[in-house]
């Protein structure tokens, strides 16, 4: 019984402004407030399934894991592009505004249209381009334990696509590469087993991938995961503007470039 | 939100190497400067003589001084003119082909005044 009244105790009531949409009947989209009974340890997550299960269950958004794994759960929380799982209620003040993801179509309420970030991340070609292909009798690739701490933090994302909602050059060209899918490919160019940085190059060195990022670091600010997509897009400049200059230094190199492994492409 | 097609490979890397080699000296070089200039001599740590116009002058009749001086300030310039044009698309100023002809333009005039002045 004393457990109970701990917890009514640490209830805080908090006004929630929820940004709502529904293509089929609304022209634009409109905030609705509820009035939501929190408790201490809960996150936003936990106060929109309140709303979702009490008090109106025509809300929709995504999630999944409740622990900050899966990057479903993305939404502007008083401006910030945050995991709602991963921000406690008890950090913020008593009224609470949330927004679908920024830069992103709405598709209904809270769940954004992910299509482009999918067909961007897709576009970085997200996988070993391996020399040549082996044969299962030729046996695996081996890597060494530094090889893996090389690329490792940048293998953490897990797509909550904050970092297309913090960066400003997004906002500016919705075409842009962006920060997710071009700490990716790094991660895939750093790897010891992968030769395809040639071919990666012709998005990630175009004229939409990393030389549109001024550099301004809101991604690396937002990413629940500490996967730094800023520092991984510096680097690519390096590694681009080395590969620029050589094209012309050494022209005798770029005719291998036709013939750079496309292992796994579908 | 869809990459716009046709990609087309970007000649940036020529600007952003001297932006970032620029980078690099500046944040080394202009510290150790203003110490020099405008802290060590007023406050009377180093002779005030030490950096005299015959001395500089002096140093600077060296081919090799002459190279290198060159050679940093040439980085600087560039750096500060793609500084200035990121710089005004960050402060939402939309026109980029003309911020970009001005702020180079400045940088290629001035490196025309620092070979005039140094050679």
């Amino acid at each position: 019984m004393s457990d109970v009244k701990t917890s009514q105790k640490s209830v805080r009531q908090v006004e929630i402004e929820i940004l709502r949409y529904n293509p089929d009947t609304d022209e634009k989209p409109y905030f609705q407030t509820y009035q939501v009974p929190c408790q201490e340890e809960w996150v936003i997550l936990d106060a929109v399934n309140y709303i979702k299960d009490n008090l109106d269950r025509s809300l929709s958004y995504r999630w999944s894991c409740h622990m900050a794994v899966c990057g479903s759960c993305g939404m502007m929380v008083n401006g910030e592009p945050t995991l709602s799982c991963h921000a406690f209620v008890r950090d913020m003040p008593d009224k609470i505004t949330i927004e679908p993801l920024e830069n992103f179509p709405i598709a209904r309420d809270l769940i954004v249209d992910m299509d482009g970030f999918v067909e961007k991340l897709s576009s970085v070609k997200p996988y070993i381009n391996a020399a040549e292909e082996k044969t299962v009798e030729q046996g695996t690739y081996q890597q060494l334990p530094e090889q893996l701490q090389l690329y490792k933090q940048y293998t953490q994302c897990i797509n909550c696509m904050l970092c297309y909602s913090a960066c400003p050059q997004m906002a500016l060209n919705d075409g842009f590469v962006g920060p997710a899918a071009l700490a990716l490919a790094h991660r895939y160019n750093l790897d010891s087993r992968d030769k395809g940085r040639e071919v990666r190059e012709d998005v990630v060195a175009s004229n939409a991938g990393i030389w549109e990022c001024s550099f301004v670091g809101a991604c690396s600010e937002v990413c629940p995961k500490h996967v730094d997509p800023a520092a991984a897009i510096q680097q690519t400049k390096i590694a681009a503007t080395g590969d620029y200059f050589k094209k012309f230094l050494m022209p005798w190199k770029n005719a291998q470039k036709g013939q750079a492994p496309e292992g796994g492409d579908q | 939100m869809n990459v716009k097609l046709p990609l087309k490979a970007s000649n940036k890397p020529i600007i952003w190497s001297l932006f970032a080699a620029g980078g690099t000296v500046t944040a080394l070089l202009f510290p150790a400067l203003i110490l020099l200039f405008a802290l060590a001599v007023p406050f009377g740590l180093l002779p005030a003589e030490l950096f005299s116009y015959d001395r500089i002058q002096g140093m600077l009749d060296n081919t090799f001084i002459k190279l290198i001086v060159f050679a940093l300030l040439f980085l600087s310039i560039w750096h500060a003119a793609h500084r200035m044009r990121i710089t005004a698309h960050d402060f939402g100023i939309r026109a980029d082909g003309f911020i970009a002809f001005l702020f180079y333009s400045i940088a290629l005039l001035a490196t025309i005044l620092l070979v005039i002045a140094l050679f």
